[in-house]
C-alpha cells in the first residue's frame, strides 16, 4: 500500500488550550475592572489603559524585530503586561507615564531576559517599580475622587465628629484627601495622631473614630464596588473578583496562589490589623483583602506562570510569603501598601522555593 | 454509587460514540496472517513450525523461550510460507510467521471442561501459560507469569480493568456489554489461581449500562464488586487504578503485588475463561476499528495476525484522506507507517484520522505554567525532566523523576505551548537504558 501517514510519537490528541487563548482569556477577564474605572473616572482612565498595553506591544514588536526573532505580540502576553502595568497608575497621571512603564516592563522586564517564559520577576511590577522609583509624586500624589465618592471611602466625614473640619483640618484633609490605605497608614504613626489634636486623648479618640469609620460596613461598601480613590485597574474589588472567578472556572489560574494569599492578609490583619486604642473587628480583614491592589496582586499578578513555583507546595509557600511581606509593608513599613513589592520579592525567591519543594514521585517513601 | 479515581491526570474528550453501539462482529477469515513471535514482554518466542508446514487452527507454532515468554499459535489452518521479519502493530517490524489460509479453519481438538472451576491453581495456571494469554491491555505481560507471585507476596485482591480510558476504545466495554457472564467466571477463575479473597471490576463512569450490567450480574456475590470510577485518564494505569479501587500505593519501582493485588484486562479475563475451560489458546481477539476517518466504525472479534488493512476494508475503508493511523489509544497508542502491519495479542484498537487531526503543532517555548505538574499521576515535574533530557543532562533528569514516567502522555496532552514533554522524557529513557548498557 503506498499510502503514507504521519507518523509521530504519542500522544496523538491535544488539549485546545494555547498560550493565546491563555494570555486573551485573562485580558477579558480585566474587562470588568476597566469598565468600572471609566465608570469612575471617564474616558482617561481608557486612555491610559490603551496607551499603556499599545505601547507594551509595540515596544515587544520593535525589539523582536532587532533581535531578528519571530514577532509574537499576538499571543497577548505584551498586551496584557501593558494593561496590567497600566491598572497600577491612578487616572490623574500624565499620558506619558504608563508608556513610560510600558517601554521600560518589556524591554527590560522581559525582552532582555529572551522573552516569554524567561523573565525572573513580573514585568508589569517591574515597570511600576521603575515609575515609583523614578516619578514617585506622579505615582502617589494627584489622586483623583471617583465620580460618585470621596477618596478615602468615608462617606459623611461628619459622622466622625461633627464639623470635622473645624475640630481638626489635619484629619479633615486625611480622610478627604487620601486613600483608605494611606488613611490607615497615618492612624498608625503615632506622631500624626499626637498632631490631630492640642489635646492628646482627644486626637486618639478622633484617629480611632476614624479607623471604626473606614473600616465600618458603609466604608468596606465603597472598597468593595471602587468606590475610592486609587489607581485604575485596583479599586473594585467586586469587578476583579468577578474576572478571577471566570480565569478559575475557565482553569487558567490554580486557586493555590489566591486563596493562601488572600488567607494570610486576612488573618494577618485581624490579628496585627487594629491601631492603638481599637479593639480586634472582623471588619478589619476585609477592609484589608478589599483595599489597595491585593485583589488584582493576588488573582492576576501573584499567578503569574512565569515567576511563580511550579511545584503545588511551592506555589503555598510563594503565596504565604507575598501576604506575609504585604502585611509587614502596610503595618509596619513606609509605604501604605506593598502587594507589588512582596510579589517581586517572592518571583525572586521562585527557584529557590522551586528546590526545596520538589514533590515525592508517587509511590516514593518520604525520607 | 460514589465514584472513586486517582490524583492527576486529565479528561480529553472520550470520542467513544463512534463505535460504542457497534455490536461485536465477526471479521471474515483471513486469507493469510502474520503472527509475531514478540507481542508480549519478554523474551521472543521460539519457533516450532518450518516453511511448507500445514498448521492447523489453534497449533503451537512457536513456544515460551524462558520464564517470561509466551506461547503463539496458528489463527487460521493452513501453510506456513514465511518465517521472517514484517511489520508490527508497534510501528517497527520483527520476526513473524506467515500463514497463508487453505479457507477451511480447521481447529486443532478443544474440550469443555463441565467442572472446570474446581481445577487445581496449578492445572488452571499451566493451561492459562499453554494457551499463550499475555495482558490484552496493551502491555502484554504473560499472564500466567503475573499469576504466579513469589510465596511472600500473598495476593488478596484481584481488580479487572474495565476502565478503557483511552479515548475512542470500545472493544472492553462491548466485550462487557456481550460476554459479562464470560469475564466474571474469569475473574473468579483468576482469584482461584492467586487465591484471592475479593474480587473487584473497574468501570469508569461513561459506561454506566455496564457498571449497570455487572452489578446486576453481581448481586449475591459477596467477596464481587463493581466500583464506579470518575472519567479521568490514565485511570486504567496499573498503578492508578489500584489506587482509585483500593486506596492503596504500589511503592515506586514495584510491582501490584507488593500491595497484594493482581490487576487483569477484562479481555485476558474473558481469554483465562476460555483457555481453562475450552483450552482454547488467543487466536483471536476483540478489537476496535474507529476514528472520523473509517466508514462503518465497528468493534471486531478478529484473528490475531490479521492484517490492518483487511480489517480497513471490512468496515467500508476510509471515509476521508487518512492523515494519521494509531494502532492502539490516542494517549499511547503507536502511529503506523501503512496499513501493512497486522494485529497483535495486546491490539485494542486501530483509528483513523484526518489530515487536520493529524498535523503536528510547533512546540513554543515553556511558561512555566505548571499545567504539566498538576496533571502528572505521578507527581513529577514534567517540565524539568523533559528540559533536562533536551540539554542532555541525564543525570539530572534521572534526579526530577524519569524512571517514575509510565508514559502516559497527560503532560504533553495539556501543554499550552505545545512541548513534547513525554516525549522528550522517553528520548531521555532510551538514552538512559543506552548509557546503562554502555556502563555493562
Amino acid at each position: 500500500m503506498k499510502d503514507k501517514y504521519i507518523v509521530s510519537s504519542a500522544p496523538h490528541v491535544h488539549d485546545k488550550t494555547t498560550i493565546p487563548m491563555v494570555m486573551w482569556n485573562v485580558v477579558i477577564a480585566l474587562i470588568p475592572a476597566l469598565v468600572f474605572a471609566v465608570y469612575y473616572w471617564g474616558l482617561r482612565a481608557l486612555v491610559l489603559t490603551l496607551l499603556g498595553a499599545i505601547s507594551a506591544v509595540v515596544t515587544e514588536a520593535a525589539i523582536q524585530k532587532l533581535r531578528k526573532v519571530p514577532v509574537s505580540v499576538s499571543d497577548g502576553s505584551a498586551f496584557l503586561t501593558g494593561l496590567l502595568l497600566a491598572y497600577n497608575i491612578h487616572a490623574g497621571a500624565p499620558l506619558w507615564l504608563p508608556i513610560a512603564g510600558s517601554v521600560f516592563a518589556i524591554a527590560i522586564g522581559k525582552q532582555v531576559f529572551g522573552g516569554l517564559g524567561t523573565n525572573p520577576v513580573n514585568p508589569a511590577l517591574l515597570g511600576r517599580a521603575f515609575l515609583l522609583a523614578s516619578w514617585p509624586t506622579l505615582m502617589t500624589a494627584g489622586w483623583v475622587k471617583p465620580r460618585t465618592g470621596t477618596l478615602s471611602g468615608i462617606s459623611n466625614v461628619d459622622d466622625i465628629a461633627l464639623n470635622l473640619q473645624s475640630v481638626s483640618p489635619k484629619a479633615y484633609e486625611l480622610v478627604t484627601g487620601a486613600t483608605p490605605l494611606k488613611v490607615v497608614q497615618s492612624l498608625r504613626d503615632s506622631s500624626f495622631v499626637a498632631s490631630i489634636n492640642s489635646s492628646a486623648t482627644e486626637g486618639v479618640d478622633i484617629a480611632n473614630r476614624i479607623f471604626t469609620n473606614i473600616t465600618e460596613m458603609n466604608s468596606l461598601k465603597n472598597l468593595f464596588w471602587g468606590n475610592i480613590g486609587g489607581c485604575i485597574g485596583e479599586v473594585s474589588a467586586f469587578a476583579l473578583l468577578l474576572g478571577a472567578a471566570y480565569l478559575l472556572y475557565k482553569n487558567i489560574i490554580e486557586w493555590r496562589i489566591p486563596l493562601f494569599y488572600v488567607g494570610t492578609v486576612f488573618v494577618l490583619s485581624f490579628l496585627f490589623g487594629p491601631i492603638k486604642g481599637s479593639g480586634y473587628s472582623m471588619m478589619l480583614p476585609f477592609f484589608h483583602i478589599f483595599s489597595g491592589g491585593l485583589m488584582l496582586g493576588a488573582f492576576f499578578m501573584a499567578t503569574d506562570y512565569t515567576t511563580t513555583p511550579l511545584t503545588k507546595n511551592g506555589r503555598i509557600v510563594f503565596a504565604i510569603g507575598c501576604g506575609l511581606l504585604t502585611m509587614v509593608i502596610r503595618l509596619v513599613g513606609g509605604y501604605p501598601e506593598g502587594v507589588s513589592y512582596s510579589i517581586l520579592f517572592m518571583n525572586v525567591m521562585t527557584p529557590l522555593i522551586d528546590k526545596f519543594t520538589v514533590p515525592k514521585a508517587f509511590g516514593r517513601i518520604k525520607k | 454509587m460514589r465514584l472513586r479515581t486517582f490524583p492527576g491526570g486529565v479528561h480529553p474528550h472520550d470520542e467513544k460514540h463512534y463505535s460504542a453501539s457497534s455490536p461485536i462482529t465477526l471479521a471474515p477469515l483471513p486469507a493469510k496472517v502474520t503472527i509475531h513471535v514478540s507481542q508480549h514482554i519478554g523474551s521472543p518466542s521460539s519457533p516450532v513450525v518450518a516453511v511448507g508446514d500445514e498448521v492447523k487452527t489453534g497449533q503451537l507454532i512457536a513456544e515460551a523461550s524462558g520464564f517470561v515468554s509466551l506461547n503463539q499459535h496458528a489463527s487460521i489452518s493452513g501453510k506456513v510460507t514465511a518465517i521472517d521479519r514484517f511489520p508490527h502493530p508497534c510501528g517497527t517490524s520483527s520476526l513473524a510467521i506467515q500463514i497463508t489460509g487453505d479457507g477451511e479453519d480447521k481447529w486443532v481438538e478443544l474440550a469443555d471442561e463441565a467442572d472446570y472451576m474446581n481445577l487445581s491453581a496449578n492445572e488452571m495456571k499451566s493451561r492459562i501459560a499453554a494457551a499463550g494469554i499475555c495482558g490484552m491491555g496493551g502491555a502484554g505481560f504473560p499472564t500466567n507469569v503475573k499469576l504466579s507471585p513469589p510465596e511472600d507476596k500473598p495476593i488478596d485482591t484481584v481488580i479487572l480493568n474495565g476502565v478503557e480510558c483511552e479515548p475512542f476504545l470500545t472493544s472492553d466495554y462491548r466485550l462487557m456489554m456481550e460476554h459479562a457472564d464470560e469475564i466474571i467466571s474469569g475473574l473468579k477463575l483468576i482469584m482461584k489461581t492467586v487465591n484471592a479473597r475479593q474480587g473487584i471490576i473497574g468501570i469508569e463512569a461513561n459506561k454506566p449500562d455496564a457498571i449497570a450490567l455487572m452489578e446486576k450480574k453481581l448481586k449475591g456475590e459477596a467477596n464481587l464488586e463493581v466500583v464506579g470510577l470518575k472519567l479521568r485518564y490514565p485511570q486504567g494505569a496499573e498503578k492508578q487504578l489500584i489506587y482509585a479501587a483500593t486506596r492503596r500505593k504500589v511503592p515506586a519501582g514495584g510491582l501490584p503485588m507488593a500491595v497484594g493485588v493482581v490487576v487483569q484486562n477484562v479481555g485476558t479475563a474473558f481469554a483465562v475463561y476460555e483457555a481453562i475451560r475450552y483450552r482454547k489458546p488467543l487466536i483471536d481477539r476483540i478489537i476496535s476499528i474507529t476514528g472520523e476517518g473509517i466508514k462503518k466504525p465497528s468493534n471486531l472479534k478478529a484473528r490475531i495476525g490479521t492484517a490492518f488493512s483487511e480489517l480497513v476494508e471490512f468496515c467500508g475503508g476510509a471515509s476521508m484522506e487518512i492523515g494519521k493511523l494509531i494502532s492502539g489509544g490516542p494517549m499511547m497508542g503507536f502511529a503506523l507507517p501503512s496499513l501493512d502491519a497486522s494485529m497483535g495479542k495486546g491490539s485494542s484498537g486501530l483509528l483513523l484520522f484526518g489530515k487536520k487531526a493529524a498535523r503536528l503543532l510547533d512546540e513554543k517555548s515553556c511558561l512555566r505554567c505548571a499545567r504539566c505538574v498538576d496533571v502528572c499521576p505521578m507527581n513529577l515535574l514534567p517540565s524539568l525532566i523533559a528540559s533536562a533530557v533536551k540539554y542532555k543532562d541525564l543525570d539530572k533528569a534521572v534526579e526530577a523523576g524519569l524512571n517514575d514516567c509510565m508514559k502516559c502522555g497527560s503532560c504533553s496532552y495539556v501543554c499550552p505551548a505545545q512541548i513534547r514533554l513525554v516525549q522528550w522524557i522517553d528520548t531521555g529513557k532510551i538514552r538512559y537504558a543506552e548509557a546503562q548498557r554502555a556502563k555493562k
